[in-house]
């Protein structure tokens, strides 16, 4: 029993560890990638021993900055609730991850170990329902800041998110038809099918990829990053975190990188296979020609665990491109988009999946 | 009242389907982030150094290159004996639309000079950096072509360049030492006048003024004297 305990304390640790790392390291790749594309050389101070790294040890100065900056809580506002905002924010972001799987089961002896916090049967569920009660952490920062510019940005927020979640999940009910579970281990191990005589891996992008679109469209709006940023659009319209600073400002900064995260995750496991391989089967490599290579149970969990990261770091890297190469949407574009472009599509996507499985006799 | 119909750009069906103008744009940043990444990964190892990464200038380490006729700095031009070229005709006194430069002229012992500055003060922080002084000047004795940037101080007075700055650029306030042995009203020592023309190191004297923080390779004619 407490072996047990102690095997999911590690995992819980892993993930979270390795997602607050992530989020941590994004500040650094957001600072970095931009300078790229815009031909400049980007953060490359703040050394530490004389040792630079690329300016990588600006994040820890952040960090700092944040902790050791005032807290200001402008007067009038509800205490509570202003300072509750930043902490559901960031919390609810985080929890989802726990039903993410990033690796195959190990087995280590006697014992096999599930590579995912939490194995629950509604994981999908559970993640959309994380996701919605985030929208709460955003409209309580503006309710409860006493400032109109922060109840606008509020508002702005909470319409795009529940607009935007709407066509999320109807984008992924196609998946769910095609896998016909909410568990996402079993939906990761249900995309090693392969097809066109094992040419294939059957990957949801490749089952289902107008769904892909949907998702990912409607994903990036869920993240509140360019272009769909009109909850903050800092430099203009203002959002809803103007009265907050120091790490409570951070937390909200911290849920951005984190619902990133969280969204690449959910296209790597839903669409690109999660921790599978083209070809890679529990006992080895079936390759369509007939070669086959066979793999030891350890080296077939670092792979998947390995092939997980390197999918969601992609996803991370294209989220950011995408970040840096659009202009923000106009409100009402927003909405337009939302309601009458992604939303009908995902509708027809699910009816022509449900014909399409007719047609095949319910194979997916 | 004349009205004018603006003709608002109509999306083509492409265009408004959104993701091939999406993909366009990103093919743009992809192309420059990768392009970027790897003349960086290749200078690195010390190659393609001709091109460069990002257009930006790591400032206080890498110096932006400066065009030749850029004025700068100050400097006083100085003879072989180690006086300076100036004779202290105060055109440039006259000139100076800031009123920055004051010059106290004195005798020269030489009658073909006639004049010389036994004080030459400029006051960078009222200077407009017009060049006037550098073209009315006859005797090509003062020039901005120090490549000097960062003027900067934390007073007024340290603002102010004396004799002794204006003919070694390389020297910066405090000044520790004069080594000027004309006569002139040296700071360093209080404003009273010391040096003579007598003195036996005025005859023979390697030019100080060397412009070693010239950062232009191709000055034009008028400097290389």
């Amino acid at each position: 029993m407490i072996e047990a305990l102690l095997i999911k304390l590690v995992v819980a640790s892993v993930v979270f560890g390795g997602v607050l790392n992530l989020a941590g390291l994004h500040t650094w790749v957001e600072r970095k990638q931009s300078a790229l594309i815009q031909d400049r050389i980007g953060a490359n101070r703040a050394p530490i021993f004389g040792f630079k790294l690329l300016g990588l040890f600006h994040g820890i100065a952040d960090a700092i900055k944040m902790f050791t900056k005032e807290d200001v809580i402008p007067r009038g506002v509800d205490r509570t609730l202003h300072t509750l905002a930043p902490f559901f924010s960031v919390f609810f972001a985080l929890v989802a991850f726990a039903a993410i799987p990033f690796g195959p089961q190990l087995h280590l002896g006697e014992r096999v170990i599930d590579l995912q916090v939490a194995r629950i049967d509604a994981a999908l569920l559970y993640i959309f329902a994380m996701l919605s009660l985030g929208v709460y952490g955003v409209i309580l920062a503006g309710f409860a800041s006493r400032n109109n510019y922060a109840i606008m940005g509020g508002m702005r927020a909470t319409a795009q998110m529940i607009s935007y979640e709407i066509a999320l999940g109807i984008a992924l009910i196609g998946v769910l038809m095609v896998y016909g579970t909410m568990d996402l281990s079993a939906a990761v191990e249900a995309q090693g099918r392969t097809i066109a005589g094992g040419w294939i891996p059957l990957w949801g992008v490749v089952a289902q990829p107008v769904g892909f679109v949907v998702f990912l469209v409607a994903a990036l709006a869920e993240t509140k990053r360019l272009p769909f940023d009109l909850p903050e659009g800092e430099s203009e319209i203002i959002g809803y975190f103007v009265e907050y600073s120091g790490m409570k400002f951070g937390m909200f900064f911290l849920t951005d990188f984190l619902e990133t995260i969280l969204v690449a995750c959910l296209a790597t496991t839903l669409f690109f296979g999660g921790w599978q391989i083209p070809f890679l089967q529990a006992d080895g490599f079936h390759f369509p020609w007939g070669t086959e290579i066979p793999v030891a149970n350890w080296l077939y969990v670092l792979l998947g665990v390995t092939s997980f990261t390197v999918k969601v770091l992609a996803f991370c890297f294209v989220f950011m491109q995408i970040r840096w190469t659009l202009p923000r949407f106009r409100y009402d574009q927003l909405m337009d988009l939302g309601w009458k472009g992604l939303f009908p599509i995902a509708v027809v996507n699910v009816l022509v999946t449900a014909g399409v499985m007719i047609l095949l006799g319910g194979q997916g | 009242m004349a009205v004018k119909v603006v003709q608002r750009p109509q999306l083509t069906f492409w265009e408004k389907l959104y993701i091939p103008q999406v993909l366009c744009g990103l093919r743009i940043t992809f192309r420059h982030f990768f392009r970027n990444l790897f003349l960086h990964i290749a200078h690195r190892f010390g190659r393609r150094t001709g091109e460069r990464a990002g257009v930006t200038y790591q400032y206080p380490e890498e110096l932006r290159p400066l065009f030749s006729r850029l004025r700068t700095r100050h400097r006083l031009m100085v003879r072989e004996n180690g006086a300076p070229r100036c004779v202290g005709c105060m055109l440039c006194e006259t000139v100076c639309p800031a009123k920055c430069i004051t010059i106290v002229p004195d005798e020269h012992p030489d009658p073909d000079v006639e004049k010389f500055p036994v004080r030459f003060d400029i006051n960078l922080g009222v200077c407009v950096y017009c060049g006037y002084c550098v073209e009315v000047c006859p005797e090509d004795a003062i020039r901005m072509d120090t490549g000097i940037l960062d003027i900067a101080a934390t007073s007024r007075d340290a603002m102010k360049l004396d004799i002794h700055e204006l003919m070694n650029p390389q020297l910066r306030k405090p000044v520790a030492s004069c080594e000027l042995d004309f006569p002139h009203q040296c700071e360093v020592h209080g404003g009273e006048v010391r040096g003579s023309w007598t003195q036996p190191a005025a005859v023979a004297h390697e030019p100080r003024m060397k412009p070693s923080k010239l950062r232009t390779s191709d000055l034009d004619s008028r400097s290389s004297a």
